[in-house]
């Protein structure tokens, strides 16, 4: 069980990011936050990463706090983030320490082949394009078997149908260890398409505004009535209307 | 760690062969134009050969110091000590470099120092050197190694400043310890400036090797120019400095290459060339 226990961040620059923020995430869940740019859930996912601290509360992982990156945890960034200098598998292995060569290659092969890139083992990351790259750092947070996978916005920088593809790509993946997901994204139907529950965090500093739990079943069809009944509602809920949208931008 | 993708195409390692031989004689086409127009126009009188000789009559002094067998101790005591020196600087600058790069606490430290004795020219640390150190080989290396620190030092430090953040924080994410962040992001990332360091350093080197030659030596490539001057032949000069080209030449691209090796990663607009 992950718990967010009233988590609040302030910048050295004094810019308050994050306010009370509550939430408990269970095994195998998958939980998105939405909300829009500047309402400080990138910078939460960074806090449950360990990569930044909170400046009030905490956040624990099966009753430890969490201070500093946790090995049960790992990320995935908006940029795939990769070594230029190491080859896919290598890029694969590099989060994976003290395990025999034989035991590293053999998690690294399982862990391309469940993201598609097998053959690729041996090229550069410059040989690769962007979904692919993306695909390569999925396997290299997977390769580590963690129990909570933290996405940054992963695909918000590939083209649409890509996009799509992905996120039905790793809802596959998720089915064979079945980690926990946190996902962050500003994309509604991603949110819609793999989660079980959205939050709605709002305001300037972010709150947690609204929380949706998903009765819908899976796979989920985009063009589905109820699946656009959803949308709306979650559009409702972060009300982006003008007025709304300029002051956050300001 | 480091490794190129296996060429298993022969005809690819083929043309990859003849691309580099063209590669050659396109750099030695204008070199070979130029010492042609000269040979031409000295012999039509435009030259004065006691002031400019032609190529011929520098080629025909090196082939006698050659078969002195002078030639090839003058160049084996220069190579000497631009490689010690080289070595001893680098390594030096090396252990430097990192630090201040790695340690903004350091670097306040550290760099504003050696900035302001970047600034020395290579000639005024001679008298002090031959003071502190003799007139022999030390005081010779000493210089030489001061030199090639700099560039090498500049280099690999403003190197790991500039390198990504996103990736160090990859491996923060996977808990690495400070020296396997180093060894693992920081020097690879830093590979290609600190090449460029040592290129750099290198050529100084090269220059330091005459300052340090002229002052005081009995052997040398920079002593083959001095004596050339007191005993008025223009060939053993300019057969002195067409060696300081050859060499530093030679020794740069060795170096290139040898790097190259390692940077077949980056993604640049020359990488598609190699």
């Amino acid at each position: 069980m992950l718990r967010i226990d009233r988590v609040g961040k302030q910048f050295h620059n004094g810019f308050i990011a994050l306010d009370e923020v509550n939430l408990e995430v269970g095994q195998g869940e998958i939980v998105s936050l939405v909300g829009t740019s500047g309402c400080g859930k990138s910078t939460l996912l960074r806090i449950i990463a360990g990569l930044d601290r909170a400046t009030v509360g905490q956040v624990t992982l099966h009753k430890t706090r969490i201070s500093s990156p946790h090995p049960e945890i790992d990320i995935i960034f908006q940029e795939p983030r990769l070594m230029p200098w190491l080859t896919v598998r290598e890029n694969v292995q590099f989060g994976l320490a003290n395990l025999s060569k034989i035991d590293k290659n053999q998690r690294t092969q399982i862990s391309l082949q469940r993201v598609g890139l097998a053959e690729f083992a041996e090229a550069l990351p410059r040989q690769l394009s962007g979904g692919m790259a993306q695909r390569v750092a999925i396997a290299r947070a997977l390769v580590t078997q963690p129990s909570i996978l933290l996405l940054d916005e992963p695909f918000s920088a590939l083209d649409a149908f890509i996009r799509m593809k992905l996120q039905a790509h790793l809802l596959d993946i998720w089915h064979y260890d079945r980690p926990t997901l946190l996902l962050v994204t500003h994309d509604i139907e991603e949110a819609l398409v793999l989660s079980d529950r959205v939050i709605v965090l709002r305001g300037n500093p972010g709150r947690i505004h609204q929380e949706f739990t998903l009765d819908l079943p899976r796979p989920r069809k985009r063009t589905d009535a109820s699946f656009q009944h959803w949308k709306e509602k979650i559009l409702n809920s972060l009300d982006l209307s003008l007025d709304q949208k300029i002051a956050i931008e300001v | 760690m480091l490794r190129s993708l296996p060429v298993t195409d022969v005809r690819a390692v083929g043309s990859r062969d003849r691309l580099r031989a063209q590669t050659w004689l396109r750099g030695l086409l204008l070199p070979g134009v130029l010492l042609i127009g000269w040979e031409i126009l000295s012999r039509l009188g435009f030259f004065p050969p006691n002031l400019l000789p032609p190529p011929s009559a520098v080629l025909s002094t090196l082939w006698e110091l050659a078969l002195s067998g002078a030639l090839f101790q003058h160049i084996g005591i220069t190579l000497y000590r631009v490689a010690v020196g080289f070595v001893l600087g680098t390594a030096i600058a090396t252990i430097f470099g990192a630090i201040t790069g790695y340690s903004p606490f350091l670097h306040d430290f550290l760099d504003p120092l050696l900035q302001s004795l970047r600034n020395i020219p290579s000639l005024a640390w001679v008298p002090l050197f031959i003071l502190w150190l003799g007139i022999d080989e030390t005081s010779k290396i000493a210089l030489i190694a001061v030199g090639v620190f700099f560039p090498v030092y500049l280099n690999l430090m403003s190197g790991i400043q500039t390198v990504d953040r996103k990736l160090v924080e990859v491996g923060k994410a996977y808990r690495l310890s400070d020296f396997q962040l180093i060894q693992r992001v920081f020097l690879p990332a830093t590979l290609p400036a600190y090449l460029v360091g040592l290129r750099g350093g290198l050529g100084l080197g090269w220059m330091f090797v005459v300052a340090a030659e002229i002052m005081g030596s009995s052997q040398g490539l920079g002593f083959l120019l001095v004596d050339g001057q007191t005993t008025g032949r223009p060939t053993v000069i300019l057969a002195s400095i067409f060696l300081f080209a050859i060499f530093g030449k030679l020794t740069d691209s060795t170096l290139a290459a040898a790097g190259q090796r390692f940077l077949n990663w980056q993604d640049s607009y020359h990488s598609q060339s190699y």
